[in-house]
């Protein structure tokens, strides 16, 4: 299961990747929140998923699922939301001010501006 | 068990959300400011001297016992780093209040800082590796909101561009944090150094450090990672830029510090050679850099680089002498950037351009400006008594006694072409004829130069003192290059 769940997440990456490289703005955003999950996805595998075992810790309990992965996986989705909610705004105002999602065309040169 | 370490977090914190409450009455916003700020240098100072006299103070949040709780962990290179935080920011933002408009002043300009500070002193306090990721979204999210605040065009170009690349750095920090917990099975650094001293850093370890460096050195922009950061850097104006060369920078050299002498220290072959190489390029990236360009804000970013390079080549060396250079230049160094990039912020208003071809003779018309430049130009080169020298002198010693001799002279080299750059500021916009510029208000002037000069004023003492300020480095020093006693420090209890 942590096996097929590491491929998961690595062909989430890829995608991720692939949106990343594009030259579309909007694209890039997508992809930005897409790694983000393929890195939560990721956090949980390597935890261990322990199957159907219950995530509490008792004297002598032998079979128990980990639970610090979920506590790490909400606080990273918390932030990944918000960042990717004031990247979202940012890219709007950035398309309004410049006339174009187009990163190709939003390079520019320090000194002559 | 104490909560003073705690409180150079907390103050800021505090203040920045009762800011929040005062958006349209920016004198009160200014007056808190400087009120919360001073209040956690004297914090700071008082967490010094403790850990000065008791050593390493931990603190395990909610009482829960190390390593299951999340540990702040205060030694003398974390209280010392704070300190100069709190230090630099409080001149900041007084020079903030004549030069950074009042439009963004009641934009929340205040609050971002503090909560950014609150960003920075978390993450060099924390015990925890999952917490330190949560401190850098903290300090990140405030400086996404510094570096757009004003939003004109090359800001919002420049900033899509800074928050793209910190993002997929975070995503980096949340995978390498994941091997690690799978790996070693815990998130508290005292106990993963532990942990790796028991197995020994098998391959894996050494692929987590170099991912760890990875994801600091975009942060601290080491060769070839700062691809970014000259844009985006010169995009905000000159306080903003300020506080990040100073500030933020330095947090990812102070990351990757203190991973680089707590966990990855049974290869030393491997992980630090490396550090040591891309060290040694981005000395000469900056290097380069800072010879290239006509642009003072280009000019001093790429500076940043080569002080980048300089620290961690101290820091590679794991000696005691490079160790001290590294930690003695660190704090120089946030002090006299800090100085620099308030200076050229005087400079670039009173002539209203930044290019150096288009300036000149300033001497005959701001005389002290210049006097003032000259000294901090003087200080970053590192020209004895003032603050560079002994940090860079540690440094080349410790790379001498490991033998490196390439890259010692690589360092001392740099010193000439940091010289040479600074100079060429010099010559360029306070030599020559006089260029044709606008009047000033005197006043406004004044209120600029004051915190330009308090910081030179505080570099030329840290330079002059430091048979003072020594013992405490050679304390940070001491704890870095021996984990057993900051491990002992947070497993005791």
């Amino acid at each position: 299961m942590e096996l097929l769940m590491a491929i998961v997440a690595g062909l989430i990456f890829t995608a991720a990747i692939y949106l990343i490289l594009s030259r579309s703005l909007i694209k890039v955003i997508l992809g930005t929140g897409l790694l983000s999950h393929g890195a939560h996805l990721f956090i949980l595998t390597m935890g261990g998923l322990g199957g159907s075992s219950p995530p509490v810790l008792a004297d002598g309990a032998t079979n128990f699922a980990d639970p610090l992965p979920q506590a790490l996986i909400l606080t990273a989705i918390v932030i990944s939301f918000g960042v990717t909610a004031f990247i979202l705004v940012l890219a709007y105002r950035t398309y309004a001010v410049h006339k174009t999602d187009d990163l190709n065309s939003m390079k520019g040169n320090d000194e002559h501006d | 068990m104490i909560n003073l370490l705690l409180f150079p977090i907390i103050i800021p914190f505090f203040f920045a959300i009762v800011l929040l409450f005062f958006k349209e009455q920016v004198r009160i916003q200014r007056i808190l400011t400087v009120i919360g700020l001073s209040a956690s240098i004297v914090a700071s100072f008082a967490l010094i001297m403790k850990v000065k006299q008791d050593g390493i103070q931990t603190l395990t949040l909610g009482s829960w016992p190390a390593p299951f709780g999340i540990s702040m962990v205060s030694d003398m290179f974390s209280a010392l780093l704070v300190t100069s935080t709190l230090v630099i920011t409080l001149f900041v933002s007084i020079y903030s209040f004549s030069s950074i408009g009042e439009e963004r002043e009641r934009f929340f300009y205040y609050p971002a800082i503090l909560f950014m500070i609150t960003g920075v002193n978390g993450a060099f306090t924390t015990g925890d590796i999952f917490n330190m990721f949560v401190f850098f979204e903290v300090l990140l999210i405030a400086s996404y909101l510094l570096i757009v605040l004003g939003g004109e065009k090359r800001q919002l170009r420049e900033s899509i561009k800074y928050i793209l690349v910190n993002v997929i750095s975070s995503a980096f920090f949340v995978i390498t944090i994941a091997y690690l917990y799978s790996v070693v099975g815990t998130l508290n650094m005292a106990d993963i150094g532990q942990k790796i001293a028991e197995i020994g850093q098998p391959g894996i370890i050494s692929v987590i450090g170099i991912m760890l460096l990875l994801v600091f050195g975009i942060k601290a922009g080491i060769f070839p990672l700062y691809f970014w950061m000259p844009g985006s850097y010169a995009a905000p104006p000159v306080p903003i830029l300020a506080l990040f060369g100073a500030l933020l920078t330095k947090v990812g050299v102070y990351a990757i510090t203190r991973t680089y002498t707590l966990f990855f220290v049974h290869d030393l072959a491997f992980t630090h050679t490396i550090l040591m190489v891309l060290a040694l390029l981005t000395i000469v990236a900056g290097c380069i850099g800072a010879l290239a360009y006509f642009d003072l804000k280009q000019i001093i970013i790429y500076n940043i680089l080569i002080a980048i390079g300089v620290i961690l080549f101290g820091v590679s060396q794991m000696n005691e002498a490079g160790m001290q250079g590294a930690i003695f230049y660190l704090i120089h160094d946030m002090l006299i950037k800090g100085a620099l990039f308030l200076i050229i912020g005087i400079m670039i208003v009173v002539t209203g351009t930044s290019n150096l071809r288009e300036m000149g003779g300033l001497i005959k018309t701001h005389a002290s400006l210049g006097w003032l430049f000259l000294i901090a130009a003087f200080g970053l080169a590192g020209i004895p008594p003032l603050s560079g020298f002994v940090g860079k002198l540690l440094i080349v010693q410790g790379g001498f006694e490991n033998g490196q001799l390439f890259g010692t002279i690589v360092i001392l080299a740099s010193s000439l072409v940091v010289l040479l750059s600074v100079i060429r500021i010099f010559v360029y916009a306070f030599w020559g004829e006089p260029v044709p510029i606008q009047p000033t208000n005197r006043k406004t002037y004044k209120q600029m130069m004051f915190p330009a000069v308090m910081l030179v004023a505080l570099s030329v003492l840290y330079g002059v003192g430091t048979e003072w300020i020594f013992p405490y480095v050679s304390d940070a020093a001491h704890v870095l290059l021996d984990p057993s006693s900051y491990i002992n420090a947070v497993l005791k209890e």
